[in-house]
């Protein structure tokens, strides 16, 4: 059992409410950077601890911090990004639905630090049922004189609103979620400017994931240096993984940065091994945008040692044969599994959510799923393959936002470790079209 | 005389929520709360929003009708066309479909006799496939209104889930209790 930081007391009766979650420490941090900490040493702490955003991207949550401009007379927003759609990823929904002042209590340590006034919570359309959580845990804290004008007689005021989102993905995208904000479609922005000179309502703006910001209470109470003690090398702290797929536990873990991968599947602190008594087929360690990995590259690094759930150690091989932490939304696949259907279905999933801004997405999503949907329904050609992998290369790196790499990244590696399963399909159109048929000759060969 | 033909009428409380959303933005940036609005108009009109509504929002928020339809197409949560009773947002994505997402939508197209997108001859039910909803672990899963459904993986499960709908309430939501 490592270290719990977010989940400690996620399952104590109650805990959603102000008085339960103060009893078990809540709101220390906010007390303790307000009264006696500056903005600027909150910040120069959560540097120290090396925390890097939650959400996917992994980008030094500190530096992103201090890159907020401070003109004079302008006001500044944090806005926190619970917008979770990346299929595979939940964590976000479990931890606000369960501990909704642990987020709350982050965005009032954090908005301090960045001297923000105003602060949003961006919350997914589907889960208005949890918007309901947060603004009644909201209201608590009002009336607690943790929120509104000045917080516990400091002089500092702050002002907090959930809005709802209306179903895009896109809007998990920093810019494309600004935009909603402001109630516009969520196309993202040209950057430069980025949203630290220009964001909500052209005002310098940060915008952090859920479990980025609810990180920021322990890092406060207990020192960035403590913080960054935990984890290994540069992936410190803890992490949410969603584990989902073909796993007999499914769910929300909390882990120190650095568990062996093969642990986090087959220990039953975790997953608890494959369902069914199956084989491992396949893992998408980050969310449906990351590279697949077949069995054998999930486990052990190119160099043949053991791989970690680490940004490091994930990417490791680099897209040759390593794959990322994403979002840390972890999809397990067994031995029954087709690789295609799985990889027509996320090209669909990119198509659908393609916000049409760009061409090399909007018209390269629909290709890779036309394309794809005609190989897993038996209609596919020979050059169907090499076709994808040339779409694939234009869309990546071609387009406004990442959402372009996301569609690219998954059909690209899926061709990459699971070529023959494609062929397979291709020449055999009857066979793997039958109810049920699936590829098993790599497996074989891939299996741990 | 022009004559206003299907004019949508909020209730006291839809306009006190979508005022509740505009007081938490700054003066001049009440547009902001456009996607709250469209979420309490469509709950204000059985569960898809008209164009009716479309206007009377365009004319709360003192923007143009255009700026309302442009965002109510882009986001799929918004129906903009008359649905069914309990409209049943199945999600069709991939970390659903390792546990069965698949067969449960063919289930329920069988059982209610519909495709995907339509809605039986009674107007209980629609069928709307939808993106993952962040419910991966719990699957196969739906949502309807405000609520999860989850872990629907056999065919007794969506038996019994859909017995319990037919005798099921629309939800009310918070601000309108």
């Amino acid at each position: 059992m490592g270290i719990k930081i977010l989940t400690e007391h996620i399952n104590v009766p109650g805990i959603e409410t102000l008085e339960v979650y103060r009893k078990h420490g809540g709101y220390r941090s906010v007390e303790k950077a307000i009264k006696t900490m500056t903005p600027d040493e909150v910040v120069e702490e959560v540097k120290t601890s090396g925390l890097r955003g939650r959400g996917g991207a992994g980008f030094p949550a500190g530096m992103k911090w201090s890159f907020l401009a401070k003109p004079e007379g302008v006001p500044r927003y944090l806005v926190c990004n619970a917008d979770e759609s990346e299929p595979g990823t939940f964590k976000d929904r479990v931890f606000m639905e369960k501990n909704p002042h642990a987020l709350i209590e982050g965005m009032i340590t954090s908005s301090y630090a960045l001297g923000a006034n105003t602060s949003y919570i961006y919350i997914r359309g589907e889960l208005l049922f949890i918007l309901r959580i947060l603004e009644k845990a909201i209201a608590e804290a009002y009336a607690a004189g943790l929120l509104g004008k000045n917080i516990l007689g400091s002089g500092y005021d702050l002002d907090l609103h959930v809005a709802p989102g209306g179903g895009a993905y896109i809007c998990g995208e920093e810019t494309a979620l600004l935009e909603s904000l402001e109630g516009k479609r969520g196309n993202p922005r040209n950057k430069p400017p980025f949203p630290a000179v220009k964001g909500l309502f052209a005002s310098p703006t940060v915008v952090n994931n859920v479990e980025t910001i609810a990180s920021v209470p322990w890092i406060v109470n207990n020192t960035g240096a403590e913080y960054a003690k935990i984890g290994v090398g540069r992936s410190t702290g803890t992490k949410l993984i969603s584990a989902s797929g073909n796993i007999n536990r499914p769910g929300v873990y909390e882990i120190e940065l650095g568990v062996p991968v093969e642990e986090f599947i087959y220990s039953d602190e975790y997953c608890g091994g494959i369902w069914k008594g199956k084989q491992l087929k396949a893992v998408v360690p980050g969310g449906s945008s990351v590279p697949i990995l077949p069995a054998d590259l999930i486990m052990k690094t190119a160099a043949g040692e053991q791989r970690l759930m680490t940004y490091e150690s994930l990417s490791d091989g680099g897209f040759v044969s390593g794959s990322m932490l994403g979002s840390g939304a972890f999809i397990v696949f067994d031995e029954d599994q087709c690789i295609v259907r799985n990889t027509w279905n996320y090209a669909r999933f990119y198509h659908h959510e393609s916000c049409g801004q760009c061409s090399p997405c909007r018209e390269g999503t629909g290709w890779m799923e036309r394309v794809l949907h005609r190989i897993e329904h038996g209609h596919g050609h020979q050059q169907d393959i090499d076709l994808l992998v040339s779409v694939a290369k234009q869309i990546e790196g071609n387009t406004i936002c990442p959402l372009g790499d996301a569609a690219a990244w998954p059909v690209a590696s899926a061709i990459r470790h699971f070529r023959e399963e494609f062929e397979w399909h291709i020449k055999h159109p009857q066979e793997a079209t039958a109810p049920g048929a699936v590829y098993r000759g790599q497996l074989a060969a891939a299996t741990v | 005389m022009a004559e206003t033909i299907n004019a949508f009428q909020f209730s006291d409380k839809a306009l006190a929520e979508i005022q509740r959303y505009i007081s938490h933005y700054p003066e001049g940036r009440q547009k902001s709360a456009l996607l709250p609005a469209l979420h309490v108009a469509q709950a204000e009109n059985n569960g898809w929003v008209s164009p009716e509504a479309m206007d009377a929002i365009a004319e709360i928020l003192n923007i143009q009708p255009i700026e309302v339809y442009e965002v109510a197409t882009f986001y799929t949560m918004f129906n903009l066309k008359p649905v069914g009773k309990h409209v049943l947002e199945v999600c069709r994505t991939g970390p659903c479909c390792l546990r069965g997402a698949d067969q449960m939508i063919e289930t329920f197209k069988q059982k209610l006799n519909i495709q995907e997108g339509e809605t039986t001859a009674d107007g209980m039910f629609t069928l709307k496939p939808v993106e993952c909803l962040a419910s991966c672990g719990t699957g196969p899963m739906l949502q309807v209104r405000e609520t999860y459904y989850e872990n629907l993986d056999s065919e007794e499960a969506v038996d019994q889930f859909i017995e319990m709908m037919r005798n099921k309430e629309v939800e009310t939501p918070e601000w309108k209790k």
